[in-house]
């Protein structure tokens, strides 16, 4: 059986869809919840490369680049916000994090 | 089936079984761990796809650095296990369904709406045993993407800064004074008047000399 | 040869009383500093109405003898659409007449009043109110156009407001006053309907620019409904006129304005204001002489209070009540006679009627004066020892007023019921009937209070309510006669009283005095006509009219009261007691006033009430205004809930969000 792009596609739905049961199943621990969004980026790369390959253009590759930066980049930060969340308040738990309520 | 294909079933496997213990592993170390397993595989997949460099970077970028800083962060806090796993299983009914009516809904239009169109050759970059990925990237990102490229190191610049001035506690050397509390500071605790004669009478006991000379 | 009357001296007819009344009622009293003191006040005032009279008089003279005639504007206000609105005099023989009646009363009215309230504190404020009073009359009679009429009759009704409740701190004085304004906005409301209806189909509030359109407008019917319109005009009209002249049911004010100072009782609720109604209707008989039903319907209106409110003066014991019954019954005969299409004769009964009915409050108001401020005629009686002027002027009005041959009423009252007779309209049989038992009942009324007043025993020292006079250094309360300011005017009254019917019934009825003034179909509408073929003379009328039935109608109530009264004193209690249902329905006025406070004051508060605890207080701030915050708050409060601050509630809501977009999407593309 030949792979064709749903293949991969499939793939990178059914990661997407893990990513978000973890985060909202994970109220008690925050740093889960950012490893969710980890896998999350990682489903919509495997997306763009697997388009990439398929349809013959760099442009997915180039895409996937800048993804990588950026998530980096976010998860230096979350996990500064983490550090500072657990200073303040000794726990992570994201049940209580409920002050901006409306 | 060829080899590819049995390659591709075999790490996808293994990947979706990764994530899905990132999600519900107890232990966050192990959480960790296992998130460096699935990105081990996302790299071999992406590998089949002939995006080698991507897959490199992958592994070198995101599990050699940020995973790293996870577990690091992991490690340094300390946090109890028990408390934060009650009420675990209480929403997965919900979240599971929700989760495959997507990914099932996703798999249905991507499987049944694509159709491959021929593969052109494209001057944008070639993809093929050939060709050297990395330079293919490189070619690109430095002509036509080199906007974004420099916006990209500006936003890590951006994330080095944020996340010191956020965690950064007081430094030892700035002399910088909060306004409030300047403006909190009342007369009557700063200062307070004594009514004592003007002449005093001097001391009768004498200071020995050498010790005023020291 | 016609000639026009000069401008300026009919613009000073009403502008001097209205000079007086502004300089007595502003620098006359703490308005403008009490400037102005007793005796400066009253003769500004009664200067100035001295003036009008004297104009009146000689514009009087040229229309009769020069045959003037006036009719142009004075004053363009504006002019909205087509309709122009103006401040303009109509003078003919109507309104010289009317302006020669209005004038003499005030003026006797004025003088009077100088005596009459001269230890009243709001001195200067009363000449003021009836100098405007004046003022008002003369720009209601001298207006040649419906708006001025209208604005003359609102005014008139304000000052007798004023004037009513002129002692503002008496309770029952506020009452009556907001009882006399109501129920002529009662009439007011019917009135601009008409007005109204003038103005929309004839395009013009101008009388002669009306009258020249009524054949037109006679032809048209009412929208909607099978009436046609001028009889809807009529009545509108004449509903004002129910409301102004006292008519039944709108007559109920008129009693109760009693409460005001004798000499208003006297200007307004005898002479003048009153009879603006009927003045109006006769002014406007071009159009009334269209409509056969608006005539029944005044002349039934017309007899029923003739004849019922005759009824009510009979047991009334205060002195003023009486007479303003007999003043109600007497506008009643009026009205009739405008019904009957013989509206000179009710002009002329108007005019005779001003000056004895006048006549009549103001020798009233000297008993009391006399009396001491008593009213009550039960504890009267024997004056004519002590006020022997006030006493035969009072019998000349009375005489007058049952219609005693040769006096100034018989001529009018018998014309009026002779007009009567020969009509042949719907409701002239009651009608008639109505006026004729009149006759009876008013000269019962008339001589009972005559004979109870001036003749029998003295009962003053059996007053329970007397209060001790601080003058009376007697010890004892006996009357005195009135100082002469009070009795001139009373002799002055008393002439034309007796010698006016004789000398104008001639030229007013039967002869060209109102030729062009008032109009008459006479084709359809034959009483006048009737009425000059029997006509040979005043002389011939008064021995004719000591042969038929009014005579001997009066002279029966004159025998009955003399005998009730004089005679055998005990006679009315024991028939009180024998018919005490008929006394109780007497004493209520027909429950009329019962029902306006009960049934009808009652009942809009009750809706007033009910609209506002219902429909303000519920409805509009309950449920639209709290509702409406209320509401917002509830939902908000909903709404909320999805703002938890829980970052995994949020990312879920996106991703519902993603998955709704997806299934659209799904089934788009199927």
């Amino acid at each position: 059986m030949m792979l064709t792009l749903g293949h991969f596609l499939s793939l990178g739905a059914m990661l997407f869809a893990l990513s978000i049961i973890g985060i909202f199943l994970n109220r008690k621990n925050l740093i889960v919840l950012l490893m969710a969004i980890e896998l999350m980026l990682l489903a919509v790369n495997m997306n763009f490369v697997a388009f990439s390959y398929y349809l013959n253009d760099m442009a997915g590759q180039v895409f996937v680049f800048f993804i990588l930066t950026v998530a980096a980049a976010e998860s230096a930060i979350g996990l500064a916000i983490l550090v500072l969340l657990f200073r303040n308040k000794s726990s992570i738990n994201v049940d209580e994090l409920n002050t901006l309520r409306g | 089936m060829d080899a590819k294909t049995g390659l591709f079933y075999v790490f996808a496997a293994v990947l979706l079984f990764a994530a899905f213990r990132v999600i519900t592993s107890r232990n966050p170390v192990h959480a960790v761990l296992y998130l460096v397993l699935a990105f081990f595989q996302a790299a071999a997949v992406w590998m089949l796809l002939k995006a080698e460099f991507l897959a490199i970077t992958l592994v070198l970028v995101y599990v050699g650095a940020v995973m790293v800083l996870f577990l690091f962060v992991v490690m340094m806090l300390d946090v109890n296990l028990d408390s934060v796993r009650k009420g675990f299983w209480k929403h997965f009914p919900l979240a599971g369904t929700v989760g495959a009516i997507i990914a099932l809904e996703m798999s249905y239009v991507l499987m049944g709406g694509f159709r491959e169109p021929p593969k052109l050759a494209s001057s944008a970059g070639q993809i093929g045993d050939q060709v050297s990925n990395t330079k293919e990237l490189g070619k690109l990102l430095y002509s036509e993407y080199l906007y974004p490229l420099e916006v990209a190191a500006v936003i890590l610049l951006v994330a080095i800064v944020a996340a010191i001035a956020l965690t950064l506690r007081k430094r030892k050397d700035s002399k910088h004074m909060d306004p409030a509390e300047q403006v909190r500071a009342k007369r009557i605790d700063r200062v307070s008047l004594v009514k004592m004669k003007s002449v005093v009478a001097a001391p009768t006991t004498v200071v020995p000399a050498e010790e005023k000379q020291s | 040869m016609t000639q026009t009357l000069s401008v300026s001296t009919l613009l000073a007819v009403p502008l001097a009383p209205l000079a007086g009344a502004l300089v007595a009622g502003i620098l006359g009293t703490s308005l403008g500093g009490n400037w102005v003191g007793r005796r400066l006040s009253h003769t500004l005032t009664i200067l100035g109405v001295l003036v009008a009279f004297i104009l009146s008089a000689m514009t009087l003279k040229s229309v009769v003898l020069d045959g003037a005639r006036f009719n142009d504007t004075i004053y363009t206000w504006m002019t909205v659409g087509g309709l122009k609105m103006e401040i303009g005099f109509l003078v003919d023989s109507l309104t010289a007449m009317m302006m020669c009646v209005v004038t003499f009363v005030s003026l006797m009215v004025h003088i009077y009043t100088i005596g009459y309230m001269e230890e009243d504190e709001g001195y200067n404020r009363f000449f003021a109110y009836i100098s405007m009073f004046t003022f008002s009359m003369l720009m209601l009679v001298m207006s040649n156009n419906l708006l001025q009429l209208f604005f003359g009759w609102e005014a008139v009704g304000l000052m007798s407001y004023l004037l009513i409740g002129f002692w503002f701190n008496k309770p029952s004085a506020v009452f009556a006053n907001m009882k006399a304004f109501l129920v002529n906005r009662v009439g007011d409301f019917g009135f601009i309907l008409g007005i109204g209806l003038i103005a929309a189909y004839a395009g013009t509030l101008n009388y002669g620019e009306t009258f020249a359109k009524a054949n037109e407008l006679s032809k048209l019917a009412f929208p909607g409904t099978g009436w046609m319109l001028i009889t809807v005009i009529c009545i509108c009209l004449f509903i004002g006129a129910m409301g102004k002249s006292a008519q039944f049911p709108l007559h109920v004010w008129l009693p109760d304005s009693m409460e005001g100072p004798t000499p208003i009782s006297a200007l307004i609720h005898a002479a003048t204001m009153v009879t603006a109604g009927i003045f109006m209707v006769a002014r406007m008989s071009p159009l009334f002489e269209l409509s056969d039903t608006a005539l029944s319907f005044i002349m039934v209106i017309g007899g029923i209070t003739a004849l019922f409110m005759g009824f009510l003066g009979v047991i009334q014991n205060d002195i003023k009540r009486v007479v303003a019954y007999s003043t109600l019954s007497q506008l009643g005969y009026m009205t009739v006679a405008l019904g009957a299409s013989a509206y000179s004769v009710a002009v002329f009964h108007l005019m005779t009627h001003a000056f004895f009915k006048a006549l009549l409050f103001l020798a009233a108001g000297s008993v009391i004066m006399g009396m001491h401020h008593n009213q009550d005629i039960r504890w009267m009686g024997g004056v004519r020892k002590y006020m022997p002027i006030t006493w035969i002027t009072s019998l000349l009005g009375s005489l007058a007023l049952i219609g005693t041959p040769l006096f100034a009423g018989f001529y009018s009252k018998d014309s009026i019921i002779e007009a009567v007779r020969e009509s042949h309209l719907a409701g002239s049989g009651f009608a008639y009937f109505a006026v004729l038992a009149s006759v009876f009942v008013t000269a019962f009324y008339s001589f009972r209070l005559y004979f109870l007043v001036f003749h029998g025993k003295e009962r003053f020292d059996q007053n329970p309510d007397a209060h001790h006079d601080p003058h009376d250094a007697h010890g004892h309360n006996k009357p005195h006669e009135s100082p002469w300011v009070v009795t001139v005017p009373l002799i002055l009254l008393a002439i034309p009283s007796v010698v006016i019917g004789f000398m104008t019934i001639q030229p007013m009825l039967f002869g060209e005095f109102f030729k062009d003034a008032i109009f008459v179909d006479l084709e359809r509408h034959p009483a006048m006509e009737e009425l000059a073929k029997v006509f040979h003379g005043p002389v011939q009328m008064a021995l004719h009219g000591l042969m038929a039935a009014p005579f001997w109608l009066a002279l029966a109530g004159v025998v009955l009261s003399y005998y009730m009264y004089m005679v055998n004193p005990a006679l009315p209690a024991a028939i009180k007691r024998r018919a005490q249902p008929i006394f109780t329905l007497l004493d209520n006025k027909y429950y009329l006033d019962w029902f306006n406070e009960n049934v009808l004051a009652r009942g809009v508060r009750a809706l007033g009430l009910g609209l506002w605890k219902g429909g303000d207080e519920k409805l509009i701030d309950g449920a639209v205004v709290n509702g409406s915050w209320k509401l917002v708050g509830w939902v908000s409060g909903i709404v909320r809930r999805l703002q938890s601050g829980y970052i995994y509630h949020y990312a879920f809501g996106m991703i519902i969000g993603v998955f709704v977009l997806m299934t659209y999407f799904v089934w788009l593309n199927r």
